[in-house]
């Protein structure tokens, strides 16, 4: 299991821990809200203070309690159509890979077509075609968000799977007689779950940013409260030229955070397929600390051995 | 031999249009089934809603274009809708009044205008970056990824909010919104296009910060990898000056963002559509979203039939921009 550790940089750590922190709000989130979201009977326009610790709206909403029970249905949304999208990517991904042929052909053809169609124009055509009861359900907009996002997950899988059919190990397990469908989940689906991992937290990433995009267009159900139309009414209300710093930057902080938290830990995972951005991830101290040289030379892979290698090595 | 060479090529880049008009076939027939299949009938709620506020022949005019209480079978709607379509013929838009055709003509160019200069510039300096960051790895600079990983979280439209905020409300430094002085002509005289530059600079620096971030990630990464590269090692033996061996270097390492252009039109347009919203920007996407808001149909189709064919051409002509810069994709099927 070795070569299953993700690498322990700081970077992926940082974004384990905002990302946490994050998954325990969208947990607890409606419930240590301090007051009613859609109470508007606080003073309007409100500094930051102890009893208001975002302020307050324009409108007398309380901007702490609307962060935190809107965390909880934008994760959901998020989550639901990063795991369809990669879901849908790994079926016709490893499927087109391992197959090929005529299958390949028009799997490919497909996750094309959905590449090259910008994905927000046709979320926003398909959304406005839905009953306005739809609009607001986050399942329906979550199903709608995979349906536009799993194209590139498809097409690197499916790249990852042709470069892993026809290796040796691959080739025993045909010849043994295992079956086409526990060749491609048994022996060639855990060879690619690092790609997996990484498309599924790109495809939540792109999900978050869909899904409050489209409300801060006011194209959700307005009156659902998620970071995108907590946005979306400070932007009716133009805090901007009101200079209501208050209330605009939590919800886009805490929309750029969880990107900033999930890039991070794609960053691991990229170090992880690609050992050679891993050393450049060691900051100063730690290559002092391995007797590494200051700065890279050119044409040269620095490389850290472990004590353990290197006790390996010399046995 | 070379004959074949050119022949290869011509192969793959046939591949690549008949994907492409593929593409553009599935979105017109989209366009076509969407309305006629959705839950719910929306265009009859719409008729329904639109009674007695416009004139009859426009109700007709939709009726016909969504296939409503016509008795034709759906090929013979569909052959319909494809001869109106070689006609340029997109509807008429309800809230408007006039041919979508039209309407569209007379936004696009400024959607267009600011994006392409959007994603050039941003494309261009976020590429430099990266092979500095790239060149320099492991140094003090690295310390840019993390703070370059946030920009690219910030969403397009909350980075534009915030610039109006320091900017043009605080600071009165740019205009707020719009394209233009209100109080000049719309023509070819120096003011207008003075104040046109003047009141493009603001959206187009929220475009660029959100999207530079993502090219110079992608291209300091590549650098990163294709500077442990054997001919590069090589370039540094022959005893070449450095700036020669990064230009070396930076040059096959770009490959993969020019891939990857293609791939991030689209994104590019959808954020780019949101700055429109917040600057109040004329264009195609302020025109979108409130299409959508006014439930125009015939204009909502419209634009979405014209934002994913200029895509598609973008897409085309970031190929053949990689077919040019890249030898190998020529000789690629030559064994």
């Amino acid at each position: 299991m070795r070569s299953m550790r993700v690498p322990r940089s700081p970077k992926v750590l940082v974004g384990l821990c905002i990302l946490g922190i994050f998954i325990l709000l969208t947990l607890i989130g409606p419930w240590i809200a301090p007051y009613d979201p859609n109470d508007t009977s606080f003073v309007p326009n409100l500094r930051p203070s102890w009893q208001h610790l975002f302020g307050t709206t324009t409108l007398g909403q309380d901007v702490v309690s609307q962060l935190l029970v809107g965390c909880r249905v934008t994760m959901v949304v998020g989550f639901i159509a990063g795991s369809l999208a990669t879901i849908i990517s790994l079926v016709v991904g490893l499927t087109a890979g391992y197959i090929g042929g005529r299958t390949d052909e028009g799997l490919s053809l497909l996750s094309n077509v959905f590449l090259a169609i910008p994905g927000l124009p046709l979320l926003i055509v398909i959304n406005s075609y839905l009953p306005a009861g739809e609009q607001a359900n986050p399942l329906v907009v979550g199903l709608v968000i995979a349906l536009t996002g799993w194209a590139w997950g498809a097409r690197v899988l499916r790249a990852q799977t042709m470069s892993l059919r026809d290796r040796d190990f691959v080739e025993a397990a045909r010849i043994i007689g295992e079956s086409r469908w526990r060749i491609m989940l048994g022996e060639i689906g855990p060879n690619l779950l690092p790609i997996i991992a990484a498309s599924f937290l790109f495809t939540i990433l792109y999900s978050v940013g869909v899904y409050t995009t489209l409300a801060f267009l006011g194209l959700t159900n307005v009156s659902t409260w998620n970071w995108g139309t907590m946005l979306y009414w400070a932007q009716t209300n133009n805090a901007a030229l009101a200079n209501e710093w208050w209330w605009l930057a939590p919800p886009g902080i805490a929309i750029a955070l969880v990107g900033t938290s999930l890039a991070l830990i794609n960053f691991g995972i990229d170090e992880f397929i690609n050992p050679r951005l891993r050393a450049a991830g060691l900051t100063a101290r730690q290559r002092r600390r391995v007797g590494m040289a200051r700065r890279p030379r050119l044409g040269f892979t620095p490389v850290h051995r472990s004590e353990e290698i290197k006790k390996e090595a010399s046995s | 031999m070379r004959r074949q060479w050119a022949g290869s090529g011509m192969r793959t880049a046939l591949r690549r249009l008949s994907i492409y008009l593929f593409t553009a076939w599935a979105t017109i027939t989209a366009n076509f089934i969407l309305p006629r299949l959705m839950p719910g009938n929306p265009i009859e709620q719409l008729i329904g809603k639109l009674q007695g506020r416009v004139t009859p022949e426009m109700i007709a005019a939709i009726k016909a274009q969504f296939g409503q209480g016509l008795n034709e079978p759906m090929w013979v709607q569909y052959g319909h809708y494809w001869g109106q379509l070689f006609h340029g013929d997109l509807g008429i838009s309800i809230t408007l009044s006039a041919p979508v055709s039209q309407v569209l003509s007379s936004q696009m160019w400024w959607t267009i205008g600011l994006i392409g200069t959007a994603a050039v510039v941003s494309f261009i300096i976020g590429t430099a970056l990266g092979v500095l960051f790239g060149w320099t790895r492991g140094s003090r600079a690295d310390s840019i990824i993390p703070v370059a990983t946030f920009l690219q979280s910030v969403p397009y439209y909350f980075l534009g909010t915030i610039l109006i905020m320091l900017f043009a409300g605080t600071l009165h430094l740019f205009p707020i919104m719009g394209a233009y002085d209100s109080s000049l002509n719309p023509g070819w005289s120096w003011a207008y296009i003075a104040s046109v530059l003047r009141y493009a600079e603001l959206p187009l620096t929220s475009i660029v910060l959100s999207s530079l971030a993502g090219w110079m990630l992608g291209m300091r990464n590549m650098m990163v990898t294709t500077v442990s590269e054997d001919f590069v090692l090589m370039a540094v033996a022959k005893g070449l000056p450095r700036r020669r061996v990064m230009w070396h270097a930076a040059r096959n390492a770009v490959l993969p963002s020019v891939a990857n252009l293609a791939l991030t039109i689209g994104l590019l347009v959808s954020g780019s559509l949101l700055v429109e919203q917040i600057f109040n920007y004329p264009g195609v996407g302020n025109l979108l979203v409130s299409a959508v808001g006014n439930e125009d149909y015939p204009l909502l189709q419209g634009i979405f039939l014209m934002i994913t064919f200029t895509v598609l051409g973008a897409n085309l002509l970031a190929d053949i921009l990689y077919y040019v810069l890249d030898p190998r994709t020529r000789t690629a099927s030559v064994n």
